[in-house]
């Protein structure tokens, strides 16, 4: 089985990001950048699926500048065995990163993609079920948990209300939520070997897909600020605040 | 109010466990902040298998159309393989196809978006015109303005940003449609769903979080006797949930459940921006938690620096 990870680099989220004074992006041109933690997930699961038997190959690929290449680099120090890079300039919907996905799948022919459930900076929580959809494959969002049963996986999922467990036919489409596994960290002996994996730029205008934008962005702009509170200095003192100040109790 | 022809918009409805879906009131909450801008006879569509009285509920909607009703097997679990193509399809006659921004909603809305080839705007938290949306990201460290052009539009829309309509006594027409054709791809297994006699945390007037403060699932009986007080829903952090104090679903935050209740008790958690994002819009906060530098006071109406296994029991006693 060879299975295709999409990972995304974002802003670390270990760092406070703010928009800019003229609303016209997040101010990130000197961030530190990591792998969104959720494509983090989806690569160690199927390092584990591979090392399991249960997989043959695992394919990371990445659409972004040149930098992604970083974030690809440490995946296949992490054990992934060859990477494509998408290169683009743009910053795409999550329709367009279906696309490009889907041109990719249909290319290479994965029997398992894995996504994160959502990307950690435009937080569209999109792209895995967009992509299950334009292959018309079936599709595990916010996954938990994954077993390989014959031509089938089964996939528990986090719901709103509890846990949901389905059987979806190969190929399939799965994301990845938080308690699917504790991603590994990459041992120096393997970030070395990682240099000499394949790692094949393909410039986005190749794939011949037409990606115009759906949606215009106006202004990014900081949300309303919380009123600076107050410290109390006893229970007595809070029971107090919340019964005739606040009057919430 | 806008005279214009009137424009459709279709809300796919969620249905939970005991049926009709809260979430759907508050989606109605949006559409009735969209019919400020734009005129719209609003349809229902109930799709799922045994669902006749969630549609019953749907017709008491005030002021919709119709109630689209497909009560079939293939609509069982409302899994979005079998959904999706169909939806696709039907929303073809709408300006607006609208759900709640949950699991069920993020499931589904998209794979329809795609087969539509249209981009969704999903999280919605402000309707600015017929085609100006806001929503949260960066963890809700920043809210995005965005205009659509495209002539169907698709919204998720979050329910702590909007208030829900009540349901009235009349009742609109509910109308059987044809289910959807049966696929092969994805079947359903089983799903554990969680049964519990407090209010659902997203609808919750008071909740109870606590995090990794709490040191061990059988302390969250604290919080429980709390919350009882105060007829509250209890909440946590993910270090909570992760160390498997509590289950997922009581996540509260960026990748989890976003809650604006009236009053939010933050208890030994720190308050991490992934957090905030869950509960900033909440009303009054109030935090617990020993150590005096912990973020989350600076997001807290009311901070307590204290042990929280002293004040916790303190504050149920003086309830
Ligand atoms: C991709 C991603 C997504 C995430 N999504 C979420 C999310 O949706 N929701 C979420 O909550 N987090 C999320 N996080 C995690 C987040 O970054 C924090 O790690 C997490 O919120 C910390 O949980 P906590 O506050 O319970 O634990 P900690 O940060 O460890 O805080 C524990 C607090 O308890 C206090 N404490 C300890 N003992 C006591 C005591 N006896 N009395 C009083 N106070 C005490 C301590 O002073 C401390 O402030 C996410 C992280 C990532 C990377
Ligand atoms: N630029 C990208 N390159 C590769 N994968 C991406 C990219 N953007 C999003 N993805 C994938 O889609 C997932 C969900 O992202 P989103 O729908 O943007 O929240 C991410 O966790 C990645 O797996």
């Amino acid at each position: 089985m060879k299975i295709l990870v999409a990972i995304k680099r974002v802003v670390d989220p270990g760092v406070r990001v703010r928009p800019l004074a003229d609303g016209s992006g997040m101010d990130i041109a000197s961030a530190k950048m990591a792998m969104n933690p959720f494509c983090e997930i989806a690569v160690e699961e199927a390092i584990r699926l591979k090392e399991q038997g249960l997989a043959s190959e695992v394919v990371v690929v990445s659409i972004g500048q040149q930098t992604v290449q970083d974030q690809l680099r440490s995946a296949l120090a992490l054990g992934a065995d060859r990477a494509l890079h998408i290169t683009t300039e743009s910053i795409l919907e999550p329709l367009a990163i279906a696309k490009v996905l889907h041109a990719l799948v249909q290319k290479e022919q994965p029997q398992l993609v894995l996504l994160g459930k959502q990307s950690i900076d435009g937080d569209h929580n999109q792209t895995g079920q967009m992509l299950a959809g334009l292959c018309g494959y079936p599709q595990g969002t916010f996954v938990s948990h994954i077993e390989c049963k014959g031509d089938e996986v089964w996939v528990t999922r986090e719901l709103d209300g509890g846990l949901q467990t389905l059987a979806l036919k190969l190929p399939a489409v799965v994301t990845t939520d938080l308690r699917l596994n504790q991603p590994r960290y990459p041992t120096m002996p393997n970030i070395m070997k990682a240099r000499q994996k394949p790692l094949v730029v393909i410039p986005l205008a190749e794939l011949g897909l037409s990606l115009q934008p759906r949606l215009q962005t106006i202004s990014i702009d900081a949300p309303k600020a919380r009123q600076q509170g107050i410290k109390v200095n006893s229970v007595a003192e809070l029971v107090d605040k919340l019964r005739q100040e606040a009057k919430v109790l | 109010m806008n005279t214009s022809k009137k424009v459709g918009a279709l809300v796919l409805v969620e249905l939970g466990a005991s049926g009709f879906s809260l979430i759907n009131l508050k989606v109605m909450g949006a559409l009735a902040r969209l019919g400020e801008f734009t005129s719209l006879e609003v349809d229902l569509l109930v799709a799922g298998k045994d669902c006749a009285a969630a549609a019953a509920m749907a017709a008491r909607v005030p002021g919709i159309r119709q109630v689209l009703l497909a009560d079939d097997d293939r609509c069982e679990h409302q899994l979005p393989e079998t959904l999706a193509p169909w939806l696709a399809h039907l929303a073809q006659d709408y300006a607006y196809v609208c759900v709640g921004a949950t699991t069920f909603g993020k499931n589904l809305l998209p794979r329809i978006a795609a087969l539509m080839d249209l981009q969704p705007v999903t999280d919605v938290v402000a309707i600015e015109s017929a085609n100006e949306f806001k929503r949260p990201v960066y963890a809700g460290s920043a809210l995005a303005h965005l205009r659509t052009e495209q002539s169907i539009k698709l919204l998720s829309i979050r329910a702590s940003a909007f208030g829900e309509v009540a349901l009235g006594e009349s009742s609109a027409e509910v109308v059987a449609i044809t289910p959807p054709p049966s696929q092969t791809i994805s079947r359903f297994i089983s799903q554990q769903q969680v049964q519990s006699e407090r209010p659902e945390l997203t609808a919750a007037r008071v909740v109870v979080s606590g995090g990794r403060g709490m040191q061990a699932g059988e302390n969250f009986q604290l919080l429980y006797q709390l919350a009882d007080k105060l007829g509250a829903a209890v909440g946590a952090s993910r270090a909570a949930v992760d160390a498997g104090f509590v289950p997922n679903d009581m996540q509260v935050g960026q990748t989890g459940k976003v809650v604006a209740p009236e009053l939010y008790i933050a208890v030994g958690l720190s308050g991490a921006v992934q957090h905030l994002a869950g509960m900033r819009d909440s009303r009054v906060v109030v935090a617990i938690n020993k150590d005096a530098d912990a973020p989350i006071f600076q997001a807290a109406d009311y901070g307590l620096v204290a042990d929280l296994f002293e004040a916790v029991p303190e504050l149920i006693e003086l309830l």
